[in-house]
C-alpha cells in the first residue's frame, strides 16, 4: 500500500512589513533590465527586456531559465533596472518633506535637543506597549507638527530654511528646487536612533531607501501578456508603463553619456520622474494619467490593489470555490426540510471523494465501472501520489484494475451526500445550511417552501448555489454545525426562523377549528404524509381536526400558549390574569396536555416563522431532529387538508352587505364633514395650534387624524360584516397572508396615502394635480382614496397611490447600499471578536471587550430568548414530588 | 429569606441576576430538598445555556444588526404622539450612532425635574428659561434710521414678560456690545437707540452691526433650540431639541438622575464612559424597537462594548474601531489598504494573523469556531 499523502506541515505565523534596500533590490534581482524591447523577430523574448525568460514563463513550452521550471510550476522572478538619476517615490512624499522639514540641513540631526530625542523615542514605545499601533501613529504626528516652527538646528546651531512641496512631487527649499540626489544626501544624513521620532524603523526602512536609485522588476507571471485571436500579443498595463521607464531611463543614460545640455537631462530626468510615479499610482490629482493609444487610464500597482475591484478585496479576501452548482430553485413540500433536491445532472457533475479501503474496495469499483456516463458514477480516481486520472470510455476498464486501497474515488452525489446550500446576499448565518442531498428529475434544486425564509428566497426565478464539502473534516462540520435543524432557533432574537408559511398554516388552522372527518379519511391524509402508526388517533368514527393534529405531536407534550387572536400578548399566559381565571376567548389560547390539543387553534402565532413559542418548547424539550420532523410534518399535514377540503378566495370575498356599504359610507361622509369644519375654522382663523406647530401644521395632522380614524372605522366595519366563511377572511385569520387592514382597503376604502408622514402636497402650484382648485384642502385633493380596490380608483386617486408607490421603490433602492455598507463596517470591525476559554470576549490581539458574553454567558440560540425558564423548572421539580 | 445558605452555595456557580430570579419565583412553601433539586437544575440548565468557547460572537452580532438593517425605514418619522418634534429614526439614526458622528441631526433632551416643578409648578417658565433665547427673539420691531445711522428696536413687552426678565436686563446685554452706545427711548420705554461708536461707522457696518445684535445671547442654555413641556405618567418634564446636557445638570431644579440627551458624546463627556456605552444601546434600541425588528440585547451591547472599550467613543469607521486593529491586513483589507500598507512598511509592522481577514488570505484556518482549538499530537510508530 502506498501511501504518500502530503499533509500541510507548515503555517504562516507572520507577515513582517518593511521597505526594501536597493541592495536587496538587487540581491534579489534575477536579471538586469536593460532594454525596453520584449520580443525578438521570432517572437522570442528578448534577454535584458521586460519578457526575460530569467523572470519567469508565461508561454507553455518555454522553461524559466532561473529555476527550470515551466507555465504554472515557476513563480516568477523578480529583475532590476537601474536607473540614471534618482527619483522620488510618490507614495512617500509626505514623509519626505516632514523628515526635510524637521531635521537639519546640515548635521542630519532631529530638530529638538538630544535628551528630548530620547525621551520621546521611549514615550512612542510606551503608547505602542500601552494602547496601539494607531495611537502610536498619532503621536508621531502630533510630535511633527511641533517640529516645523524651529528653524535653527540645537546640535550645530545652523539656519533652516522653509521647505515646501510644489504638488505632487517637487520639492523646494526657499525657491531653489531641491533634487531627488540632494534630497537623498540629506536623508542618508539622518542617523538610526533620530528616525524613531518620526515612527520610522531605520533597521527595517532607511528614510534614503524612499528615493529610489534601483527599481524592481515584477516578474512577468505577475503581468501576463494575453494573444489575442489574431495572433497579436497585448501587452499588460504594468508592462507597458515598465517600457516606458525603461526606455526614458535608457535615453537618460545615453544623454549623461554624451554630455546633452543640462536643461535636456533635466526634462528626461522629471520624464523619468513622471513615468515611476504613475508606475506606482496612476491616479494622482494634479497629474495627467498614463493612457493608453485607446486613451483609457492605465492600471498601474495601487489601481491593482485598491478597492472592492482591487487584489485585496477582490482575490485575497475572497475566494472562488470548484464543487459548486447554481440553478433556479422551485419548491416541493414533499420532500424533508433538511432536503435539498438535485437535478440528476448537477449530481453527475459534482463529486465526493471517497477514499478506497480494503473493505469498501468492491462498492467503490462499482461507481468506477459506471463510469461518468451512468449514474451513480465516478469520474476521476486520484492516485495515492496524487495523480488525477479521468474515467473514460477507454481508461475505465484498466482503471477498475489498478484501483486498490489508498485510492481516492471521486464518486458521483447520492441521496443523503452532506452539501451547503446558499443564496446570495448571505446576510446571516442562515443563509448558508447544510442539506442531505435527494437526486431528483429536471433541472432545478427542490426545497421544501418552508426553509425558503432563512434564504429570503422565493421561487420567482430564484437562483441559488449548491457546495460540495470534499474533505471528511468539512463533512463533519457541515453536518455538525450547518444542517437545517442546528440552524432552526435564530441568534438573532432567539425564537425559530423555520416554520409553517401560507397554505401549510391555513391547513391547519382550518384543521383545528372546526374541522370534522370519518376515520379513514383521517388515516388517509396521515399516511399521505408518511405516517404508518395510527394507534395515537382515537378509535371514533367520526375525528376532530385536534385530534388528527394531536397525531403528530409527542405523547408527553405539554404547553401553554395563546394563538393570533389573543389581545393581551404584552404579558405572558401564566401571568396573564385574563388567563389565569380561565377567562381567555376560547379560541385565543392553545393548551395541549399529553400530547393531545384541549382547546386552540393552530395559527401564525404558534407554527409561523419567528413566532412559534410551540416550536421553540419542542425544540427545547425534544431536541432538534424531533422537532423538524415534526415540523414537516405539520407542515404537510396542513397542506393536504387544504388540498382535501379546496381552498380558494374570490372577488365575492370583498362583498358587503347592504347595511355595512352604507354604513362605510356614511363613516366616511362624516370624516368628510368633520374636515370641512376644521378647514372653515383654520380658513377662520379660529383653529387652535398645537404647541411648536403652525397653524397650517395642525390642521394637516388634525385632517391625518380624522381620515385614518375614518379609514379605521370603515375597516372595522368591513371586519364585522365580512363572512368568516370566505378565503380572503380565513387566510387573514390565520395569520397566512394578508392583514385586515388589506381586506378593508380591498372591501372599503383605501385609505390615506401620505408621503414621509405627512399628506401630499407637491405638483402644481398650490395645488396637487392640475384637476384640482388652487388651494383645495380637501382630502381628495391631498391623496385621499376613497374607493377601494374592488370599486376601482379614480384616476387622481389612482395617481396618488403611484406617488407613494414610487416612493417607495426609491425608499428601497437607497436603502439596499447604505445599510450593505454599514453591514460590511460592522462585520469588518467586530469579525475578530471570540469567546475565549476564560469565557471573555477578546479581539484578536486580546484585548478584553467583555468580560462575559452579554454580561450572563448565555447563547440567545440555546436559550429560550436569552434567558432560562425557571418557572419550567420549578415547575417541574414541583409536580413532580406532588 | 429562608434557605439563604443553599443559594449562597450557587454564588460562584450562578449569575447574581439567575439566582435574584429562583428567589423571585419560588413558592413560599418549599423543602430545603426540593429547592437543592431546583437549583440543580437551572445549574446544569445554565450550562447547556452557555456560549462555547470559540464562539465567533462579533460576526453574529453584526449579522443580528446588518441584516435587519435592509428591512428598515429610511424615512424621518414624527415622534410618538400628535404634535412634538420630529426626530431621526430608521436607518439614518443607526447609522448615526454606529458612525460616532459628533454632531447628530436631531439632538434633544428629556429633563426630568426635581419635586416641586415635576408636578407642573411653573413648568412653562422654566421651560422658557432653559431655550436658548437671542435678541432677535424678543423683538418685535428692528429699524436702521438711515439719517442718525442709528438702530431703533422694539421688544416685545408681553415675550419680555414671559421669559422673567425686564427692560433694565435688556438694556444691560445690549451695552455689552462693544462700539456702541446704547440709550432708551424717551418717549417710548421699549424702544431701544442704538448708536456706533466707532470712529466713521458707515451704513454698512450698521447693517453688520444690526446681524450681530439679532443674534445677541438674551438667556438660557446655549444649544437649545426649542422646549416643550409634556405630561409623562403623572409627572411633568421638559423636551427639548438641541441639547447640552452639561449646563443643564447643573441646573438645580433639574432631576440630575434621570435627565438624559441622545448626543453620545455629550454623555461622554458629562457622565462618563459607562453612560455613553448604555446610551448607545439605550438609542439603537428606541430605533429597533420602533421599527418593530426584533434584536437580542447582547449583540447591541457587544457593538457598544466594541464602540467603548477604548475609554472613547469611537464609531465603527476606518477612523474609529478599525484603525485599532492590531492586524495590518485586517485593516488594509477595509478601506485605505495603500494608506496602512506604507505605514506599516516604515514602521517595520509585525502581523503576528490572529484575526480573521490575514488567515482567509493567506488559505489558513482562521482563529475562531472550530478554527480555534490548537492539537498537537505527537505521532508515534513509523
Amino acid at each position: 500500500m502506498v501511501d504518500k499523502e502530503r499533509f500541510t506541515y507548515k503555517k504562516v505565523s507572520q507577515v513582517d512589513f518593511g521597505l526594501l534596500s536597493p541592495k536587496m533590490i538587487k540581491k534579489m534581482a534575477v536579471a538586469k533590465v536593460v532594454t525596453p524591447e520584449l520580443y525578438d523577430k521570432e517572437g522570442y523574448p528578448v534577454d535584458g527586456g521586460l519578457m526575460d525568460i530569467r523572470l519567469g514563463v508565461i508561454d507553455p513550452g518555454l522553461k524559466c531559465k532561473t529555476c527550470g521550471s515551466k507555465l504554472k510550476e515557476c513563480i516568477g522572478h523578480f529583475g532590476y533596472i537601474e536607473l540614471a538619476r534618482p527619483v522620488l517615490h510618490v507614495k512617500f512624499i509626505g514623509l519626505i518633506l516632514n523628515l526635510l522639514r524637521c531635521t537639519c540641513k546640515e548635521c542630519g540631526r532631529v530638530l529638538i535637543p538630544q535628551n528630548k530625542t530620547d525621551k520621546f523615542s521611549k514615550e512612542l514605545d510606551d503608547i505602542e506597549k500601552n494602547q496601539s499601533f494607531d495611537a502610536r501613529r498619532k503621536r508621531v504626528r502630533a510630535i511633527i507638527l511641533n517640529l516645523k516652527t524651529i528653524n535653527k538646528c540645537p546640535h550645530c546651531k545652523a539656519r533652516q530654511q522653509k521647505i515646501t512641496l510644489d504638488k505632487p512631487y517637487t520639492i523646494f527649499e526657499a525657491e531653489k528646487r531641491l533634487s531627488p540626489i540632494e534630497i537623498r544626501s540629506r536623508l542618508e544624513k539622518i542617523p538610526d536612533e533620530d528616525c524613531k521620532v518620526f515612527g520610522i524603523n531605520a533597521s527595517v526602512a532607511r528614510p534614503e531607501w524612499i528615493i529610489l536609485t534601483v527599481m524592481g522588476i515584477p516578474p512577468v507571471t505577475m503581468r501576463p501578456s494575453i494573444t489575442l485571436e489574431s495572433g497579436e500579443r497585448s501587452e499588460d498595463d504594468l508592462t507597458h508603463k515598465l517600457g516606458d521607464i525603461v526606455r526614458i531611463n535608457q535615453r537618460l543614460f545615453e544623454n549623461i553619456n554624451a554630455g546633452a545640455p543640462e536643461i535636456i537631462i533635466e526634462d528626461l530626468w522629471d520624464l523619468l520622474q513622471y513615468h515611476v510615479t504613475t508606475f506606482f499610482d496612476n491616479n494622482i490629482a494634479q497629474l495627467p494619467p498614463a493612457r493608453h493609444r485607446s486613451g483609457q487610464p492605465l492600471k498601474t500597482i495601487t489601481e491593482r490593489i485598491k478597492s472592492k475591484e482591487g487584489r485585496i478585496r477582490h482575490n485575497l479576501a475572497g475566494k472562488r470555490t470548484n464543487f459548486s452548482a447554481r440553478t433556479v430553485i422551485s419548491p416541493d413540500p414533499m420532500i424533508d426540510l433538511n432536503e435539498v433536491g438535485m437535478p440528476k445532472i448537477v449530481a453527475m457533475k459534482l463529486t465526493v471523494p471517497e477514499r478506497a479501503t480494503e473493505w469498501n474496495l468492491e462498492y467503490l469499483k462499482k461507481f468506477v465501472e459506471r463510469g461518468p456516463k451512468k449514474y451513480p458514477g465516478a469520474n476521476y480516481v486520484v492516485r495515492p501520489d496524487g495523480k488525477k486520472k479521468k474515467i473514460t470510455d477507454d481508461t475505465h476498464e484498466q482503471i477498475i484494475e489498478e484501483v486498490q486501497p489508498g485510492y481516492l474515488v471521486e464518486r458521483h452525489i447520492m441521496d443523503g451526500d452532506v452539501v451547503i446550500f446558499n443564496r446570495q446576499p448571505s446576510l446571516h448565518r442562515m443563509s448558508m445550511m447544510a442539506h442531505k442531498v435527494r437526486v431528483l428529475p429536471d433541472k432545478t434544486f427542490r426545497m421544501n417552501p418552508a426553509v425558503a425564509h432563512p434564504y429570503n428566497a422565493d421561487f420567482d426565478g430564484d437562483e441559488m448555489n449548491i457546495h460540495v464539502p470534499q474533505t471528511e473534516e468539512a463533512r463533519a462540520e457541515a453536518e455538525i454545525l450547518m444542517m437545517i435543524e442546528t440552524q432552526l432557533i435564530s441568534p438573532r432574537y432567539g425564537l425559530s426562523v423555520i416554520g409553517c408559511i401560507q397554505d401549510a398554516i391555513t391547513g391547519n388552522y382550518l384543521l383545528t377549528k372546526d374541522m370534522q372527518m370519518s376515520r379513514e379519511k383521517a388515516v388517509q391524509i396521515l399516511a399521505s404524509i408518511g405516517m404508518t402508526d395510527f394507534s395515537r388517533l382515537p378509535s371514533k368514527k367520526i375525528l376532530d381536526g385536534k385530534e388528527i393534529f394531536s397525531a403528530l405531536i409527542p405523547e408527553d407534550f405539554n404547553f401553554t400558549g395563546r394563538s393570533k387572536s389573543c389581545k393581551r400578548k404584552a404579558k405572558p399566559c401564566l401571568e396573564c390574569d385574563h388567563f389565569v381565571k380561565g377567562k381567555c376567548d376560547i379560541d385565543s389560547r392553545v393548551i395541549i396536555r399529553n400530547g393531545k390539543i384541549e382547546v386552540g387553534i393552530m395559527d401564525v402565532a404558534n407554527l409561523g416563522q419567528g413566532a412559534g413559542f410551540l416550536l421553540r418548547n419542542l425544540h427545547k424539550r425534544y431536541g432538534k431532529e424531533d422537532t423538524i420532523r415534526i415540523l414537516g410534518d405539520i407542515f404537510r399535514l396542513g397542506i393536504r387538508v387544504l388540498l382535501l377540503r379546496g381552498f380558494t378566495t374570490n372577488l365575492s370575498d370583498m362583498d358587503l352587505p347592504e347595511a355595512a356599504s352604507s354604513n362605510v359610507e356614511k363613516t366616511l361622509l362624516d370624516a368628510e364633514t368633520e374636515i370641512e369644519g376644521l378647514i372653515d375654522s383654520y380658513r377662520k382663523k379660529e383653529l387652535e395650534a398645537f404647541p411648536g406647530k403652525t397653524l397650517i401644521e395642525t390642521l394637516e395632522l388634525k385632517i391625518l387624524e380624522a381620515l385614518n380614524r375614518a379609514r379605521n372605522n370603515a375597516g372595522n366595519i368591513v371586519l364585522e360584516h365580512a363572512s368568516r366563511k370566505t378565503g380572503t377572511f380565513i387566510m387573514a385569520d390565520s395569520g397566512a397572508r394578508g392583514n385586515p387592514i388589506n381586506m378593508a382597503q380591498m372591501a372599503a376604502c383605501v385609505g390615506q396615502q401620505a408621503l414621509r408622514g405627512k399628506r401630499i402636497n407637491l405638483g402644481f402650484k398650490n395645488r396637487t394635480l392640475s384637476c384640482f382648485k388652487r388651494n383645495d384642502l380637501s382630502p381628495e385633493a391631498h391623496g385621499f382614496i376613497r374607493n377601494g380596490f374592488k370599486s376601482g380608483l379614480k384616476p387622481s386617486e389612482f395617481f396618488f397611490a403611484a406617488m407613494t408607490g414610487r416612493d417607495s421603490l426609491m425608499d428601497t433602492a437607497l436603502r439596499t447600499p447604505k445599510s450593505g455598507y454599514l453591514y460590511r463596517r460592522l462585520a469588518n470591525s467586530m469579525q475578530d471578536l471570540r469567546v475565549e476559554y476564560d469565557h471573555t470576549v477578546r479581539e484578536a490581539a486580546g484585548k478584553i471587550i467583555q468580560f462575559k458574553y452579554g454580561e450572563d454567558g448565555i447563547d440567545v440560540s440555546k436559550s429560550e430568548g436569552g434567558s432560562i425558564n425557571i418557572k419550567r423548572i420549578i415547575e417541574q421539580v414541583i409536580g413532580e414530588t406532588d | 429569606m429562608m434557605h439563604e445558605d443553599i443559594f449562597k452555595e450557587y454564588e460562584d456557580k450562578l449569575n447574581p441576576k439567575i439566582i435574584e430570579d429562583v428567589k423571585a419565583k419560588i413558592p413560599q412553601k418549599i423543602t430545603k430538598a426540593q429547592l437543592k433539586q431546583i437549583m440543580d437544575l437551572v445549574v446544569e440548565e445554565y450550562k447547556n445555556c452557555r456560549v462555547e468557547p470559540g464562539e465567533s460572537v462579533g460576526l453574529v452580532s453584526a449579522e443580528s444588526i446588518g441584516e435587519p438593517g435592509t428591512q428598515m425605514t429610511l424615512n424621518t418619522f414624527h415622534y410618538a404622539g400628535v404634535a412634538e418634534m420630529n426626530v431621526t429614526t430608521g436607518l439614518p439614526r443607526v447609522i448615526e450612532i454606529l458612525d460616532g458622528r459628533k454632531s447628530i441631526s436631531t439632538p434633544m433632551m428629556e429633563i426630568y425635574l426635581e419635586n416641586p416643578y415635576s408636578t407642573g409648578k411653573d413648568i412653562k417658565r422654566i421651560a422658557l428659561s432653559i431655550k436658548e433665547t437671542k435678541m432677535k427673539d424678543i423683538l418685535s420691531e428692528m429699524n436702521i434710521n438711515v439719517i442718525d445711522i442709528t438702530i431703533e428696536l422694539k421688544i416685545n413687552s408681553e415675550k419680555v414678560k414671559e421669559l422673567g426678565i425686564n427692560r433694565a436686563t435688556v438694556l444691560k446685554i445690549l451695552s455689552k456690545e462693544p462700539k456702541t452706545a446704547v440709550r432708551q427711548s424717551s418717549t417710548d420705554k421699549d424702544i431701544f437707540i442704538i448708536r456706533s461708536t466707532a470712529k466713521d461707522s458707515s451704513l454698512n457696518d450698521v447693517y453688520k452691526l444690526r446681524e450681530k445684535i439679532k443674534n445677541l445671547f438674551v438667556q438660557g442654555i446655549k444649544g437649545i433650540t426649542q422646549v416643550l413641556p409634556v405630561k409623562r405618567g403623572s409627572e411633568f418634564i421638559i423636551m427639548t431639541a438641541g441639547s447640552n446636557l452639561k449646563k443643564v445638570l447643573e441646573l438645580e431644579f433639574v432631576d440630575d438622575t434621570r435627565t438624559i440627551c441622545n448626543d453620545l458624546f455629550e454623555i461622554a463627556d458629562a457622565l462618563g464612559i459607562e453612560a455613553a456605552r448604555q446610551a448607545i444601546i439605550n438609542e439603537l434600541f428606541k430605533v429597533i424597537d420602533m421599527q418593530g425588528l426584533n434584536i437580542d440585547k447582547r449583540h447591541i451591547m457587544l457593538v457598544s462594548d466594541m464602540m467603548c472599550y477604548s475609554e472613547k467613543v469611537q464609531g465603527i469607521t476606518r477612523y474609529g474601531v478599525i484603525s485599532e486593529k492590531s492586524s495590518v491586513l485586517a485593516r488594509a483589507s477595509f478601506e485605505t489598504p495603500i494608506k496602512y500598507l506604507i505605514e506599516a512598511a516604515l514602521v517595520g509592522e509585525k502581523d503576528k494573523l490572529r484575526s480573521v481577514v490575514e488567515n482567509v488570505m493567506l488559505n489558513q484556518p482562521v482563529p475562531v469556531g472550530t478554527g480555534l482549538p490548537g492539537l498537537i499530537v505527537e505521532v508515534k510508530g513509523k
